[in-house]
């Protein structure tokens, strides 16, 4: 007889939970937090760290009071509302923020810095992102202009007479080829409108200045200072090392002996010395080398002075990109039978551009960081106003309120930019190298 | 051929250009061109010197001074930044997600804001938020020592215990201890005895290495390990040292509250302090990024490779994942290294007295000589450089993989 069973299930059990330590927040935390006696002791440590600077700060900085005229009436409105710890005094940051962002800037004038900071932000837009409409690159070439005139005032005749100087120039490269020949024609782009712009611009500008006087009022460079000095300082230095350092890049990759060697010679020297004793040089020795009575600006001699510096540092990472190609690259372009600078803006610059888009822009934090070091020269950057604002009595003695706001206005403008070369490499990422 | 014609020509002419124009403001100014102010009398004290220096001494002494100060604060924050660069690379790719967002925040937050905002930052903590000498004062002090009440933190820099030799090579001499004027051994002095342990040490080194070659050709040969090897190559490195420190009698300097300050030990100025911290945590930041990528250059094939020949881990990483890491981060390491030494330039923020200071700021002001003062200092940047490239250029050849 057939042992037939009793009972048989007809439809499946629901699982079972999983244990409670194998799933959700119990799971995570074991995995990433206890899975180890090292790592426990790792995180209490880490724990204990956090806990206590939160401790230290949290209060401080929360607790902090922003209605106060000076340091001691903050002092006094702690001691009345009897909180035993110390507080932050941010009241500092709200009575002189504009110090700390224009400097000593004409206060009724800010809306022109602003307006700056605005219309550069359009015109860097189509640089930065290809989806921004391409029209957009009329306003990037006319931005330097615009914005000179718009932070130094005076005529506008100036900005628009030194335009017409590159104008000249792309005039003669884009007509003149036929006739003098692509190199007399490159030649004659460089020299016409440097003799231009030493003898004839002056006086032209001279000219419409007296018979049609439009300009604003005019600001001078001693007068700028915090984080729009920086800024100004930054971006000139961005802009103009980029291409500097790619052209001493290809002349420290070329075949050619005197350029070649001479690249070498500037880079090496330039990336052997601290900038802080360029910048020295720049305010005490740079006399010597100009001729007798020239005398020009101090920002204008620092501006040269970071580009000079990073664009040394842009070469070695644009020379790394360079090498980095594979060879047949540079063979591949030659078959074509393109020429020198057909091949590089074409094939190479492209690619190696692109591999060097990480330490290009660390270049350019570091840039941006180094403005700091213009405070030694006399020029008034963030943290040389906070030594200012706390050498008026009102303030004596406040430091971390200071601190920190600059601090975190830095961190904002680095980290962005650190993010956003991130974010371009990976747009760039094309699955090979 | 054109173009290079033309290219040298320009550059003629810009020198040309220039030498004319010195030449002329030289003459201008009635100033010559000569390093004869090396040789004069300086004038000014150097709060912190490695070598005897008095205000009689002369301008060039005073540059060497400088010089050293400068190398002091490189080797200390070299070495200090190396240890949390690595630290905070490795931690950064720990399992453990709390350490590794500690670690990422260490290092973004340093790479994002400038060093000059943390050295003042750093000053500003040393300086006003530790306690002055008379704090330490009494029975119920508000602050006490720490490390056994041997190292004084306090708001006029740090004071660590010294090692003395009672019976020194050269004699222990010391200056004698005046108000406000800190009691000093004369350096010179107790510079014998350092070498003879310096020396001892080294040769400890190397006679540990003969003794671990010795034993693994006994190995090879045998297939037996010399017992007792690792305690021969400590006892070489160790027994000679421990024996030279007790018969110089060398004793422990602890500073002790004398008067309104500490005297004895190691005074470590603030301005050093600061500098040095600053210096190390900024470039261990950009330490443990090299680290970390040095750490992931290496393919996750060579650790599974390596555990199937049976390695456990931790030979793992030292025979297999290390060696090969290394080579990527290392020629990175060495240029941090390098910009650790050009950024140490920064201590004017703090008036540590490094050679930007001494030949390049007091000299310069009290000379008048600008032209060959800036020279001289950016030749010793310059030279610097070069060295630190020249090593590393040696070493990149030594490592480079031997391919067809």
């Amino acid at each position: 007889m057939a042992n037939t069973p009793s009972f048989v299930r007809t439809q499946m059990l629901d699982p079972k939970d999983p244990p409670i330590t194998e799933k959700g927040a119990v799971k995570w935390i074991r995995e990433n937090l206890f899975s180890g006696w090292l790592n426990s002791i790792l995180t209490l440590v880490s724990l204990y760290v956090i806990y206590w600077v939160l401790a230290h700060i949290l209060p401080w900085a929360l607790g902090g009071i922003w209605n106060a005229e000076s340091l001691s009436e903050c002092r006094e409105i702690r001691d009345a509302s009897g909180v035993g710890h110390d507080v932050a005094c941010w009241a500092v940051i709200g009575a002189r923020w504009h110090q700390l962002l224009f400097g000593f800037y004409p206060s009724e004038l800010y809306w022109r810095p602003i307006l700056a900071l605005i219309l550069f932000g359009v015109a860097i837009a189509p640089v930065l992102f290809d989806t921004a409409p391409r029209k957009l690159l009329i306003v990037t070439a006319i931005m330097p202009f615009a914005a000179y005139w718009l932070l130094w005032g005076g005529t506008i005749w100036g900005p628009i007479v030194t335009a017409l100087g590159f104008v000249i120039g792309w005039a003669i490269i884009k007509y003149g080829s036929a006739t003098l020949g692509a190199l007399g024609a490159t030649i004659a782009a460089i020299v016409v409108p440097l003799l231009y712009w030493l003898f004839v611009a002056g006086a032209i500008s001279g000219a419409l200045g007296s018979a049609l006087p439009i300009g604003i009022e005019s600001v001078a460079s001693d007068r700028f200072g915090g984080f729009m000095l920086a800024i100004v300082i930054g971006v000139a230095g961005i802009v103009m090392s980029l291409p500097l350092g790619i052209l001493l890049a290809l002349g420290r990759q070329s075949d050619l002996f005197i350029i070649n060697k001479c690249s070498v010679f500037f880079i090496e020297i330039i990336r052997g010395v601290p900038l802080i004793v360029w910048l020295f040089t720049a305010s005490l020795l740079l006399n010597y080398f100009l001729p007798p009575g020239t005398n020009f600006d101090l920002m204008l001699r620092v501006i040269i002075m970071v580009t000079l510096f990073s664009s040394a540092y842009i070469a070695e990472v644009v020379r790394g990109g360079l090498a980095a190609l594979p060879r047949g690259q540079y063979e591949g372009a030659d078959s074509l039978g393109l020429d020198y600078w057909q091949s590089m803006q074409l094939i190479i610059l492209p690619q190696a551009l692109k591999i060097s888009i990480p330490g290009i822009v660390s270049t350019f934090i570091g840039l941006f960081k180094d403005t700091t070091l213009v405070v030694f020269i006399g020029l008034l950057d963030p943290i040389g106003l906070s030594n200012a604002i706390r050498a008026d009595a009102a303030w004596n003695g406040i430091y971390w309120e200071l601190f920190i706001f600059i601090g975190l206005c830095f961190f904002i403008f680095c980290f962005s930019m650190s993010r956003y070369s991130m974010w371009l490499e990976r747009k760039l990422h094309t699955g090979h190298r | 051929m054109t173009i290079q014609v033309v290219a040298f020509a320009l550059i003629l002419a810009a020198i040309w250009f220039l030498g004319r124009n010195i030449v002329h403001n030289l003459e201008e100014l009635g100033k010559d061109f000569n390093f004869a102010f090396l040789n004069s009398r300086a004038g000014y004290d150097i709060n912190q010197r490695l070598i005897e220096y008095s205000n009689d001494s002369t301008h060039g002494r005073a540059a060497l001074v400088g010089i050293l100060n400068t190398l002091l604060v490189a080797f200390l924050g070299c070495i200090l930044a190396t240890i949390l660069g690595v630290i905070a690379g490795v931690l950064r790719l720990s399992k453990n997600w709390l350490v590794g967002r500690l670690m990422t925040v260490y290092v973004e937050g340093f790479r994002n804001i400038p060093l000059l905002l943390w050295i003042i930052l750093i000053f500003a903590v040393m300086t006003e938020s530790t306690p002055g000498p008379r704090d330490f004062r009494g029975d119920d002090a508000e602050a006490s020592m720490i490390l056994g009440e041997s190292v004084a933190v306090t708001n006029r820099g740090i004071y660590v215990p010294n090692v003395v030799f009672t019976r020194s090579l050269g004699g222990n001499e010391m200056t004698e201890a005046a108000d406000g004027v800190e009691a000093a051994v004369i350096p010179s002095a107790v510079a014998m005895d350092w070498l003879l342990v310096l020396v001892l040490l080294v040769g400890g080194v190397f006679a540990s290495k003969a003794i671990g070659r010795w034993a693994t050709r006994t190995q090879e040969a045998t297939g037996v390990r010399p017992p007792a090897t690792f305690w021969m190559q400590l006892g070489v490195i160790l027994g000679p040292f421990v024996v030279v420190m007790l018969v110089l009698g060398a004793t422990l300097d602890i500073p002790e509250l004398r008067g309104f300050n500490f005297s004895g030990g190691i005074h470590m100025r603030n301005s050093l302090i600061a500098l040095w911290f600053a210096l190390s945590l900024y470039t261990g930041a950009f330490i443990a990024e090299i680290v970390r990528a040095g750490i992931m250059a290496v393919s996750k094939g060579q650790t599974e490779a390596a555990f199937a020949l049976g390695l456990r881990p931790n030979r793992t990483m030292n025979l297999v994942i290390l060696p090969q890491a290394m080579r990527v981060i290392i020629p990175p390491l060495i240029s941090q290294y390098l910009n650790l030494t050009k950024n140490s330039s920064l201590a004017i923020a703090v008036g540590y007295m490094d050679v930007r200071s001494t030949l390049g700021g007091i000299t310069i002001n009290q000379t008048g000589r600008e032209l060959e003062g800036m020279l001289l200092l950016g030749l010793f940047y310059l030279v610097t450089s070069l060295i630190i490239s020249g090593v590393m250029n040696i070493y990149n050849n030594s490592v480079k993989l031997k391919e067809r």
